[in-house]
C-alpha cells in the first residue's frame, strides 16, 4: 500500500494557507471604536474629497527566520513511511534535504527525530520499527551535512498517534518521523 | 501513587481423603493437537481439558454457611469455576436440599435429581479473629467425598481461600493445577487516543482488587511477572528515553535496569528469576541482550541487523523464542539462551509478533498477522501445529495462565479502547474478562502462595 506523501503535504500547506487568509479576514473587518453615526449632518464639502484609499489587508507576520515556528511552517517537521518499511521516501526527500539546509544555516538548533508506526503492528515491534524510521531520518539529515552530535532519537512506536482514525488514511499519517526541536532555535 | 494490598496468606491442610476416587485423567482421544495423558478412569466424574467440545460438568455449589462471607466465597468460586468453561454451576434455585453444611453426608439423591455431578459445599467459621472455611466436594453420583479441606486466613482474605477452594476443586476434577488464586498486572488505560495515559496496575485474576502501581505520568508498557509472582519488569516510556525497571511488588521499591546508548524495551525475566532478557535498541537496530540481575552484567544475544525483539525464555530457561524481521518479515525464531543456533520456527505465512513460551513448554503463544486480521494463536515449539485461537481487528499480547490452558490479551476494534480478553488453549471459551476499564498488555501470575 503506497500513498503519495505529495498529496497531504499539498494538503497541509493548502490548510496553512486557508488558515492564514482567515485570519487575514478577520484583522481587514474593521471595528470601529466609536459610534460611526454622525450625530449631526455635516456640511457638504466645499471640495471634493480626495479619492478613496483602498482596502487594507491584514495577515499574521511571517514566522522569525530560525525559530521553531519557521522551521515547521516553511521547512516541515515530519515525513511519512510506507507501512512496515523505514525506507526514507523519494517524495520525502525534498523536505529532508530542506531541514537539512535549515540546520545548517541554524547550526545551534538542537533537534531529536521520533519515529511512530501505525496500530497496525505489535507494541515492541512497533517500538523498534519507529526507532529504525527516526534512525533513517537522522542517517539521512547527517548524510546532508549536519553534525551528528546535534541529532538525538527515539521511538515512541504506536503510542504517540497523530491522528486518531483508524483506516488507511489515519494509518499512513501516523508511521512518521517527527523532527523536534530541543533547543537552539530562535 | 496507590500502592498494591499486601499479600496474605492463607493456610491449608487435607482434612480426608477417599483414596478409591483417585482420578486424575485425561481419557477421551485428543482431537485437539494437545498432547493427552492416558489415565485409567475409575470415578464417574469427568473434565478433560482437553477437548475443545466438551460439556462443561454441571456442579452446585450451596452457599457456604456461616452468613453474607459463607455466600460471598460460593459466588466467587461458581464464577471462577464457570468463567473456565469446563463447569456449568447449576442454578441454587433448583437445588432440593437446603441448608447442607461441611458436617453431614449430603443427601445425594437430591443432587441427582438435578443432575448435579459434582457438589462444593462449605462452612465459615470465625474463631479468634480468624476465618475458618471448612469445605467438601462430592462426587454426586458416585456417592464419594473427593476432596475435604480447611483453609485458616485472616478475614479480609476471604476471596483468596475462595480462589484456593477454586483451584483445588478444578484440579481434582480436572488433573491439572488451577490458576484462580493468582494476580494479573496489566497497563491501565485512560485519557484519548492522541493523548493517553497508561498507569502500570495490578488486579485478581477474576478482577477483584485493581490498583494502580504507577501514576501516570510517563507511558508504561509491557509488564512481566518474574516466577515467585513479587516482582515485575516493564518498560516506561518518556519524551526523551525509555527505561526497564523492575518493580517490587511487596516494598514498592523500584530500580532501573540501568542506562544504555539507546532504547531499551520489551523485557522478560528467566524462569528463575535471576536475568531478564531485553531489547536494546542502537542506531536503528534492536537487538536482545540478558542481564544477570546479581552482577548486573549484560550479554548480547543477538547481532543481526534486523530487529530483534520480544524474548522469552522456555520453562527451563535453555532456550529464547524471538521476533525477528530477518528474513523480510516479523517471524518466529528459536535459539540457544547463550544466543546460538537461531532457527525459524513460524511458516504459515503472515506476521508473527509476541512470542511467549506456556509455562509447560509444550506450546508458543504468539500474535499473528494475516488478511487484514489479527490473531492470538499457538504452536509447538518447533513450529508445528499451528493453531489461531482468535480473529478480530486487533488482538494482541498473549499470556499464560500458570497452568498453561488459557491466554489473556489485549482487543481494539477500530477507534475503541482496548479490552482485556482470555481464551482456552481449544480456542472455543473466549470471553472479555471481568474488568470494566479499558485495559493493555495483561501479564498473568505464577500461582500464588
Amino acid at each position: 500500500m503506497v500513498r503519495s506523501f505529495t498529496g497531504s503535504a499539498a494538503l497541509r500547506l493548502a490548510l496553512v494557507a486557508t488558515a492564514a487568509a482567515s485570519l487575514a479576514a478577520c484583522q481587514s473587518k474593521p471595528k470601529p471604536a466609536y459610534p460611526t453615526t454622525p450625530s449631526q449632518p455635516t456640511a457638504p464639502p466645499s471640495t471634493p474629497l480626495p479619492p478613496q484609499a483602498g482596502p487594507v489587508t491584514g495577515q499574521p507576520t511571517a514566522p522569525l527566520p530560525g525559530s521553531a515556528q519557521d522551521f515547521i511552517v516553511n521547512v516541515g517537521d515530519r515525513v511519512y513511511f510506507d507501512t512496515d518499511q523505514h525506507e526514507i521516501r523519494e517524495d520525502a526527500r525534498p523536505l529532508l534535504s530542506a531541514q537539512a539546509d535549515w540546520l545548517k544555516r541554524y547550526p545551534s538548533v538542537v533537534v531529536k527525530i521520533e519515529g511512530n508506526a501505525d496500530e497496525r503492528g505489535t507494541r515492541e515491534y512497533n517500538l523498534a520499527l519507529g526507532a529504525r524510521r527516526a534512525n533513517s531520518v537522522r542517517d539521512f539529515l547527517v548524510a546532508q551535512g549536519v553534525a551528528a552530535g546535534r541529532i538525538s532519537t527515539i521511538s515512541f512506536g504506536k503510542e504517540q498517534p497523530i491522528d486518531a482514525g483508524s483506516g488507511e488514511d489515519a494509518w499512513q499519517k501516523n508511521r512518521n518521523a517527527h523532527t523536534a526541536i530541543v533547543s537552539g532555535a530562535r | 501513587m496507590t500502592h498494591a494490598p499486601v499479600r496474605t496468606r492463607v493456610h491449608a491442610r487435607v482434612r480426608t481423603r477417599n483414596p478409591m476416587a483417585a482420578l486424575l485423567f485425561a481419557l477421551l482421544s485428543a482431537i485437539t493437537l494437545i498432547a493427552v495423558l492416558a489415565q485409567p478412569a475409575r470415578a464417574e466424574i469427568e473434565v478433560n481439558v482437553n477437548r475443545g467440545d466438551v460439556q462443561p460438568l454441571p456442579v452446585a455449589i450451596p452457599a457456604f454457611g456461616g452468613g453474607q462471607v459463607g455466600a460471598d466465597i460460593s459466588q466467587v468460586i461458581s464464577a471462577n469455576l464457570q468463567r473456565s468453561g469446563l463447569f456449568r454451576p447449576l442454578d441454587p434455585a433448583s437445588f432440593v436440599e437446603k441448608g447442607l453444611t461441611a458436617n453431614v453426608q449430603p443427601r445425594f439423591a437430591d443432587w441427582k435429581t438435578i443432575n448435579a455431578q459434582a457438589l462444593v459445599n462449605g462452612q465459615v467459621t470465625v474463631e479468634g479473629g480468624k476465618l475458618r472455611v471448612d469445605f467438601r466436594l462430592w462426587d454426586v453420583f458416585a456417592e464419594q467425598q473427593l476432596l475435604g479441606l480447611q483453609f485458616t486466613a485472616s478475614p479480609e482474605s476471604w476471596r483468596k481461600v475462595a480462589h484456593k477452594i477454586s483451584d483445588a476443586v478444578y484440579e481434582r476434577l480436572t488433573g491439572e493445577k488451577g490458576y484462580f488464586d493468582t494476580r494479573v498486572v496489566f497497563v491501565a488505560e485512560s485519557g484519548s487516543r492522541l493523548n493517553p495515559v497508561k498507569r502500570l496496575a495490578i488486579m485478581d485474576q477474576d478482577g477483584a482488587n485493581p490498583s494502580y502501581l504507577t501514576s501516570g505520568d510517563s507511558i508504561v508498557m509491557t509488564p512481566r511477572f518474574s516466577s515467585n509472582s513479587q516482582e515485575v519488569t516493564y518498560m516506561s516510556l518518556r519524551p526523551d528515553s525509555s527505561t526497564i525497571y523492575i518493580l517490587n511488588l511487596e516494598t514498592a521499591r523500584r530500580e532501573s535496569l540501568g542506562t544504555f546508548p539507546g532504547m531499551v524495551f520489551a523485557p522478560r525475566f528467566s524462569p528463575d528469576g535471576g536475568k531478564v532478557v531485553f531489547s536494546v535498541e542502537r542506531a536503528g537496530n534492536s537487538d536482545l541482550y540478558v542481564m544477570n540481575l546479581s552482577s548486573r552484567s549484560s550479554t548480547r544475544l543477538t547481532t543481526d541487523p534486523a530487529i530483534d525483539t520480544s524474548g522469552s525464555f522456555s520453562p527451563d530457561g535453555t532456550r529464547i523464542v524471538f521476533n525477528s524481521d530477518r528474513s523480510g518479515s516479523p517471524q518466529l525464531y528459536v535459539m540457544g539462551a547463550d544466543g546460538s543456533g537461531a532457527r525459524r520456527i513460524s511458516s504459515g505465512g503472515g506476521r508473527y509478533t509476541t512470542p511467549v513460551w506456556s509455562p509447560t513448554g509444550e506450546f508458543i503463544a504468539f500474535t499473528k498477522q494475516t488478511g487484514g486480521e489479527f490473531h492470538i494463536g499457538v504452536m509447538r515449539p518447533d513450529g508445528s501445529d499451528e493453531r489461531l485461537l482468535t480473529s478480530s481487528y486487533l488482538d494482541e499480547g498473549p499470556t499464560w495462565a500458570p497452568n498453561g490452558r488459557v491466554l489473556m490479551f489485549s482487543r481494539e476494534t477500530p477507534g475503541g479502547a482496548s479490552k482485556l480478553w482470555s481464551v482456552d488453549v481449544t480456542g472455543r471459551i473466549l470471553q472479555p474478562m471481568p474488568y470494566p476499564g479499558a485495559g493493555s498488555d495483561p501479564a498473568w501470575s505464577p500461582l500464588l502462595n
